[in-house]
């Protein structure tokens, strides 16, 4: 679906995206991590053949990029950097208008692509009033559903669930699942780490213009060969598991272990009690932190 | 393309705000013009502004001299000036090239939809102020012909047939237009430039501002055949009889050399861009 290779793009003094190696299958859900200003908007910007590479090659659906775009823009729906709509004109119009611009929007068919659209962005009674009135969350749902009309086989979608409250994120997860199910691949890019472990298949994660790591999400979040046990004798546990307790915070113990289940049978034997036990796994936070470095709108002190 | 940019400048009220700005100037003036019945001397003021006294169909040719100096280059500099960088301001810009919209189909489509606004303003204005004048001047009583005023021709008592006048209007539409798409190229090209339509829009107006003073400045008498604002009022002359076509000619092919060149520039700069926002 999307391929990258040795992707670079320098503006005069920074480099801010280099030798990006993406790699996009299709019927993927791609998340796009990384801290803000590390890359993710400019590499996204790339693909959809806004801005041009400095060097590097680009594939998206089979064809090069930029040099044959018009042919892969019309099946691919994209959500960059926040909605653009014009604030005077009502939500349909505008949408109306984007659709008349360019190619395989049928003009028949119009009003009930924009409707069915709507529909699914959960904007169906949208009235009259111009785009001006809408709040952040309607406005985002509006450019998600101007991402959607025209049916594309790849969503490339850069924070989609800005300005959205908690509902409404569920809500456009529950919609890409839906339509990833039915075919379409999903680029989404996001600082917000919960929004890609709960949705995503496979991950990317930039950092000052690189990607520094590109795997499937399970891979990632591999067991860290620990047991977490909750359990109310925990001065039981200490003394029979000897020096494999690794880390005591009350009733929560991290035991060095490979599987939970042995473990389980050998405290229960011993007449443990235990409330809880599983698998400890990195979490996709900690897989981060640990391939990034800084936030580049953090702006610490040079030394002196 | 063409249809959608058409539909956005025919949606938005600020059109219509500028258009009735420009029809304000002359209806104005008219009034004024009407009730104290004092013409500028001969020579000074507004051309035709002392004729339409006498005959009120030629106030649409006094509205137009009236505009184009300032008022209408304004308005065309203030739309030209968004075209692109309003759209990139308002993150529209980089929907519709995704939509996808080829580069060189968009700047078109602007280029069309400011015609198509110098037109409908040019039409308004004329419309208006020939109704003005009728209504605050009337017409000449023997209306077989209209006398060409003294101000205008050296000779005076000539007289054009009404269709004379009619094929001279559309004359002066057509130059006017390509006047002021000479003013739209300057401010679209910034406006490919820079992503401040304010900035576009101000910089389109300093070099007209310039032109204008150094056309007056002697000492720039050598530049001056080939500044962009020497031949606007040349449109004058088609009021001539016979028609002087000498400066018309100049101004018209003043105005494509610099059509080309300007709007060559916006294209090569737009298609290499990098549209960040």
């Amino acid at each position: 679906m999307i391929v990258t290779e040795d992707l670079t793009k320098r503006y005069a003094r920074i480099t801010a995206v280099q030798a990006v190696g993406l790699e996009v299958r299709e019927g993927d859900r791609y998340g796009l991590l990384g801290p803000n200003g590390s890359g993710k908007t400019t590499l996204i910007r790339m693909l959809l053949g806004l801005v041009f590479a400095t060097r590097g090659r680009i594939e998206v659906l089979g064809l090069p990029v930029p040099r044959q775009v018009k042919q892969v823009l019309p099946a691919v729906g994209a959500l960059v950097e926040g909605p653009g709509m014009y604030p005077h004109l009502p939500g349909r119009t505008n949408l109306a208008l984007f659709d008349a611009a360019g190619p395989g929007g049928g003009r028949r068919d119009r009003r009930r692509r924009i409707d069915e659209a709507l529909e699914r962005v959960g904007l169906a009674g949208i009235d009259r009033r111009p785009v001006r009135a809408y709040s952040l969350g309607m406005r985002q749902r509006l450019g998600l559903a101007a991402a959607l009309l025209r049916r594309p086989r790849l969503l490339i979608l850069d924070e989609p669930t800005n300005g959205l409250d908690p509902r409404g994120i569920r809500e456009i997860r529950d919609l890409l699942t839906e339509l990833n199910t039915e075919g379409t691949t999903v680029l989404l890019s996001s600082h917000l780490l919960t929004e890609v472990e709960a949705f995503c298949s496979r991950v990317g994660v930039m950092d000052n213009g690189r990607l520094v790591l590109q795997d499937e999400l399970s891979a990632l979040r591999a067991p860290t060969g620990r047991v977490v046990l909750h359990t109310p004798d925990g001065d039981r546990v200490v003394a029979l598991l000897d020096g494999r307790v690794e880390h005591r915070d009350g009733d929560r113990l991290t035991v060095r272990h490979r599987t939970p289940d042995d473990l389980n049978a050998e405290l229960v034997t011993a007449g443990v009690r235990v409330v809880a036990l599983a698998t400890e796994r990195r979490s996709l936070e900690q897989v981060v932190l640990d391939a990034t470095t800084t936030s580049s709108d953090r702006v610490d002190r040079g030394p002196a | 393309m063409i249809r959608v940019e058409l539909v956005k400048l025919f949606r938005r009220p600020r059109t219509y705000v500028i258009t009735g700005l420009l029809c304000a100037l002359p209806f104005i003036v008219a009034v004024f013009l009407a009730t104290t019945r004092i013409p500028p001397p001969p020579g000074q003021g507004g051309a035709f502004l002392s004729a339409v006294l006498s005959n009120g169909a030629l106030y649409p040719a006094a509205a137009m001299a009236l505009v184009l100096p300032v008022l209408l280059p304004v308005s065309v500099a203030v739309l030209a000036g968004d075209a692109v960088a309003g759209e990139a301001t308002t993150g529209t810009l980089r929907y519709l090239l995704i939509r996808p919209v080829g580069r060189t189909r968009l700047l078109l489509a602007k280029l069309v939809s400011l015609v198509a606004f110098v037109l409908y303003a040019i039409a308004t204005v004329l419309i208006t102020s020939y109704v003005t004048g009728m209504a605050l001047f009337g017409s000449r009583p023997d209306s077989a012909g209209v006398a060409l005023p003294a101000d205008v021709t050296s000779l005076s008592g000539v007289t054009i047939t009404p269709a004379g006048l009619a094929w001279r209007l559309v004359a002066t539409v057509g130059y006017i237009t390509v006047s002021m798409l000479g003013v739209a190229a300057i401010a679209l090209l910034l406006s490919t430039v820079t992503d401040s339509p304010l900035g576009a829009a101000m910089g389109a107006l300093a070099v007209l501002v310039v032109s204008q003073v150094l056309v007056t400045l002697d000492a720039a008498a050598a530049v001056r055949p080939y500044l962009p604002t020497r031949y606007w009022l040349a449109w004058v002359d088609f009021f001539r009889e016979p028609v002087l076509w000498r400066d018309i000619e100049r101004g018209a092919g003043l105005q494509l050399v610099y059509l080309v060149v300007l709007l060559g520039a916006a294209w090569a700069n737009f298609m290499t861009r990098d549209v960040k926002n």
